[in-house]
Order: C-alpha cells, then sequence, then structure tokens
C-alpha cells in the first residue's frame, strides 16, 4: 500500500477539507487528473467538474466551479474559486434558481443564469 | 440651579443613551468575532494564492513580455485609489483614518501631476471624500444590504477593475484599507493592486513544477483572480477592523455615560437635600418667631 497524500480542499471563504486520501481525482483543465503520493509537481488550471476523494472510509465528491491545483510528492491543494459538497448541489441549485427569480438587473440576471447552468450540467455528470 | 424635575429627566436620558451604547457594543463583540473567524477561514487561499504567484513572478521578471497585470502596462499617469471604508459609522475614528491617509495619498499624486480617481467601496468613505473630492470620484459600492461579506461580492470590484483597465481607464490601481492590527488598532495601508505587487520569495524553495496548460496561462488565470482575492482580505480585515473600532468607540462611550449618570445623580441628592433643609429652616424659623 503506497503512502497516503495529504489533500486539501480551500475555497476564497473557508478551508472545506483537510484529509489523508489514496487518490484524488481532479478536473484538470487538460484532462482529469488522479493524483497519488509522489506524483510529480505540477501547477494545474481547473475546469468545472467534480473532485473525488478516495481514501479513508468513504469516497467523497466535491462540485468545483474552477479553480486551480498545486500538486507536490506529498500534498495536493485545490483552491477551488467555488467547491460544493455533492449532497448540497441539490439545495444549491434550488437556491439559484430562487434567486434568479428574485434578480432585477439584467447583469444580476445573466451572472446568475449562467451560474444555473453550470449547476444543472455539473449534476448531469454526477 | 436646575430643577429636580429637568434633572430627572436628564438622568432617565443618559441612563437610555447607555443601554443603547452597551447594546451596540455587545453586538459589535460578537460580530467582530464572526469576521475574525471570516478571516482566518479565508487565510489559507490567499496564502497559498500568494505563495504560488510570488513563486511563478520571480521566474518572469525580467521579462517585458510578461503578463500586463504583472508588468503594467508602460505607463503611470493615470491612478485610480480604491477606498474601502465602512458603510456605517459609530466605530470611532475607523472611517476618519482611512479617508485621511486616502486624502494624503491623493495630495501627492496630484503633486507629482498624476491624475487621481476614486472608487469608494463602503458608504461613510464617500460621504466624507465628497465634500473635498466629489469630481474624482467616479463610482460606489455599498454593502449595506450584505449580511456576511461573501467572496462574490469582492469579485464584483475585482471584474469592474479588470474591465476597466482593459478599457485603459487606468494605469495603476491601488487599495486602501485599515489594517487589523489589534482590537484596538487598525492601521490604513495601501496595496497596489495593478500592476501586481509581488514579494520576492527569498529563499527559493526549490520546487520546480510542471505547468498545465502551461507557465504563462496558468498565470494568466491566476492573475485577476488574485485581484479579487487581495480585495476580498482586505474587505474582511475592514470588516473585523469596524468592529474592533466599534467595540472601542462604544465601550468608552458606555463609560462615559455612567460617569455622568453618577454625576447626575449626585447633583440630584444634593438638590434634594438642599430643598429639603431650606423647607426645614423655614418652618423652625416661622415655629420660633410665633
Amino acid at each position: 500500500m503506497a503512502d497516503k497524500i495529504a489533500f486539501d480542499l480551500v475555497s476564497p471563504e473557508q478551508l472545506l477539507l483537510s484529509a489523508e486520501a489514496d487518490m484524488v481525482t481532479i478536473p484538470g483543465s487538460e484532462g482529469d487528473m488522479g493524483v497519488m503520493a509522489g506524483h510529480t509537481a505540477v501547477i494545474t488550471v481547473l475546469r468545472p467538474g467534480v473532485v473525488t476523494v478516495a481514501g479513508g472510509k468513504e469516497v467523497q465528491r466535491f462540485f468545483v466551479l474552477g479553480g486551480f491545483a498545486e500538486v507536490t510528492q506529498t500534498k495536493l491543494t485545490v483552491l477551488a474559486e467555488e467547491a460544493i459538497a455533492a449532497n448540497d448541489l441539490e439545495a444549491h441549485i434550488t437556491a439559484v434558481t430562487e434567486s434568479l427569480a428574485k434578480a432585477t438587473t439584467d447583469s444580476e440576471k445573466s451572472v446568475r443564469q449562467a451560474k444555473l447552468d453550470m449547476l444543472t450540467k455539473l449534476r448531469a455528470h454526477a | 440651579m436646575p430643577s429636580l424635575k429637568s434633572l430627572r429627566t436628564r438622568i432617565a436620558s443618559v441612563t437610555a443613551t447607555r443601554k443603547i451604547t452597551k447594546a451596540q457594543q455587545m453586538v459589535a463583540v460578537s460580530k467582530l468575532r464572526r469576521a475574525q473567524a471570516a478571516n482566518d477561514a479565508a487565510r489559507p487561499y490567499a496564502q497559498k494564492m500568494k505563495a504560488v504567484i510570488s513563486g511563478m513572478a520571480s521566474g518572469l521578471k525580467g521579462n517585458p513580455g510578461g503578463p500586463k497585470l504583472l508588468a503594467g502596462n508602460g505607463k503611470d499617469d493615470k491612478y485610480l485609489l480604491v477606498v474601502c471604508t465602512a458603510d456605517r459609522g459609530l466605530c470611532g475614528g475607523f472611517n476618519s483614518n482611512i479617508v485621511r491617509f486616502a486624502r494624503a495619498q491623493i495630495e501627492e499624486l496630484k503633486a507629482q501631476g498624476k491624475k487621481v480617481e476614486i472608487l469608494c467601496v463602503g458608504r461613510k468613505g464617500r460621504d466624507q471624500l465628497k465634500r473635498h473630492y466629489a469630481d474624482l470620484i467616479v463610482d460606489t459600492i455599498e454593502f449595506t444590504a450584505v449580511r456576511q461579506l461573501g467572496f462574490a461580492n469582492a469579485d464584483e470590484i475585482g471584474k469592474k477593475l479588470l474591465a476597466w483597465f482593459d478599457e485603459g481607464k487606468f494605469d495603476v490601481a491601488t487599495l486602501i484599507y485599515a489594517r487589523f492590527k489589534s482590537v484596538m488598532t487598525q492601521l490604513p495601508t495601501a496595496l497596489r493592486l495593478i500592476p501586481a505587487a509581488i514579494e520576492e520569495t527569498d529563499a527559493k524553495t526549490g520546487q520546480v513544477y510542471e505547468y498545465e496548460p502551461d507557465e504563462s496561462e496558468v498565470l494568466a488565470e491566476l492573475l485577476p483572480r488574485n485581484i479579487s482575492v487581495q480585495i476580498f482580505s482586505a474587505l474582511l480585515e475592514n470588516v473585523a477592523g469596524e468592529f474592533g473600532a466599534k467595540m472601542t468607540a462604544m465601550d468608552g462611550a458606555t463609560r462615559n455615560a455612567g460617569e455622568m449618570i453618577n454625576k447626575l445623580t449626585l447633583l440630584y441628592n444634593r438638590t434634594r437635600q438642599g430643598k429639603i433643609t431650606s423647607e426645614l429652616i423655614e418652618i423652625i424659623s416661622g415655629a420660633e418667631a410665633l
């Protein structure tokens, strides 16, 4: 059994998860990457997608809306623009739909609509 | 000598004031705690971002063809100052300190013959700057309706700045905010956003990264985001500072009100006793005369 890799998932507002994992799959801009301990040092841009954390008792999944990741031999840090735990996605979509209905200005509307589209697309992937 | 009735009403009104300031202080304490927690939560992201960017930027330093956000657009005639203050008052000298600092910067830049524009974040700063520099203020952003400051709020400002920079509305952008040193002291600080002020990494970390897609593209992706991140952490520090200052100011106000109540109560009792004494004297001398 290989060593575990330290994994941090941070968004601008908070540290979402800090854990040891066997393997973490991240949606790199050039394709999904599975990161295990001993990976080459890489800095990559992320596209919107799913981060899967395998290790421990169960597999945890997060949706990230872009960001970037820093990989070193022993540590993986994902700096997500926004990250949502898989279980909260539905609630998030409802919230965004509601706020879209409340939006008054055009710019507000377009921003929220774009976000809703992205979220629904992510849900389709899940 | 004030009448007993007027003293009574004054004591009542000062007591009411003390209740209000006390409540304000307690609200500020709990909000300060929340603001500090938000600050702590946001720190890992900002630090990591800074580390990655400074690591990459030092490699690109000598390169004149580097990204504009890092190297600037070659001019420095038009300055944009982003002045962050609070939306509410009753926090001692917090807002005035920031505004005074901003004004010193504006005058200095003007003396150098630069063109200065101001973007106000926070209502109080706008109110104060409007008196002297009404023609320089290009826009104001308020967060009066926002309960808990989110990254989206900062991102909005960041996007605005980037759009303006692309249009060539300014050459250099500086962020002015109060750094949270302690509950008692907040230090007005200027931070250059565009071109990005990158701290030199003194020790080479020795870590060589591969970049995906490639270095310049990663950097192009990160630099705009970094601006929003820096604005976000500045705003969070500002919020913490605001409540720290408010707490201190309201604590002082509560204590002053308490002192005033004591003084007034003393005066009230003395007047009351004086009145009783003089009434007694009148009665006794009246009885003696009989």
